[in-house]
């Protein structure tokens, strides 16, 4: 199972924090995810569309969208960092 | 050492306390990060009522280990300390903390900088601000990574 995790303004906007999934064979990367994900929701299209710029973090470190997935993988999107 | 709490902390213990561990050091930084009134260019918004602070629990230690890491590799560091709180958070509060000790004190400033310039940027911490008006979640500022970028330099 994939885990995916909504942090912050993403997950006020898609009014969740946390799901699962069962990855897909033809999802392998990030993008791909964000493609499925976005097929089935418009509210998550409208976000990862959007000008705001979406951060992906896979196994809690920051990668890019060609990353490539695997089951049991933890996914993570996030607004730029605003701490400190 | 790393701590993510909602507890508030002591400057007094936390100096004393990094003190102690620093064995032979001849500096000690500290920096103190406090919650502001008004945030960016959100002065329309009115004062700030609250802050409340978000996290990705597990990712945050993670990336805080590796911030430290980075610094101890790069200066002849003897201890240090990072604490970061989380959850709701009023105007002057303290909302963060970074101690750095070494033999001397460009470690010791430098050090402290770059933890703090790396935390705001790559840690994942969220702000939230509520006001009179509005409740909205603070942006990030191109100047934190501006501020960033310069440590990639020689």
């Amino acid at each position: 199972m994939l885990t995916i995790q909504y942090f912050a303004s993403i997950r006020e906007a898609l009014s969740r924090s946390e799901e699962e999934l069962l990855l897909p064979v033809d999802v392998t990367s990030v993008q791909a995810l964000i493609d499925h994900l976005g097929a089935n929701n418009a509210k998550f299209a409208a976000v990862f569309n959007g000008d705001k710029k979406v951060l992906v973090a896979v196994n809690q470190t920051i990668v890019d969208r060609k990353h490539s997935l695997s089951e049991n993988d933890e996914v993570a999107f996030f607004p730029p960092m605003t701490g400190g | 050492m790393i701590s993510i709490q909602n507890e508030d902390f002591s400057l007094n213990d936390e100096y004393s306390a990094i003190r102690s561990r620093a064995g032979d050091a001849g500096a000690i930084v500290t920096f103190t990060g406090l919650v502001r009134e008004i945030y960016g260019d959100n002065s329309a918004a009115g004062a700030v009522q609250s802050l409340t602070l978000e996290h990705y629990p597990g990712m945050t230690e993670k990336c805080l280990q590796d911030i430290q890491k980075k610094a101890e590799d790069r200066w002849p560091l003897l201890a240090t300390r990072i604490i970061h709180r989380v959850g709701e958070l009023h105007s002057h509060d303290q909302i963060v903390l970074v101690a750095t000790a070494s033999a001397h004190r460009h470690a010791a400033f430098e050090s402290a900088e770059f933890i703090m310039d790396y935390l705001k940027s790559e840690a994942p911490f969220w702000k939230k601000q509520k006001s009179a008006n509005e409740t909205s979640w603070i942006e990030s500022r191109a100047s934190d990574k501006t501020a960033l970028d310069r440590w990639q330099k020689p």
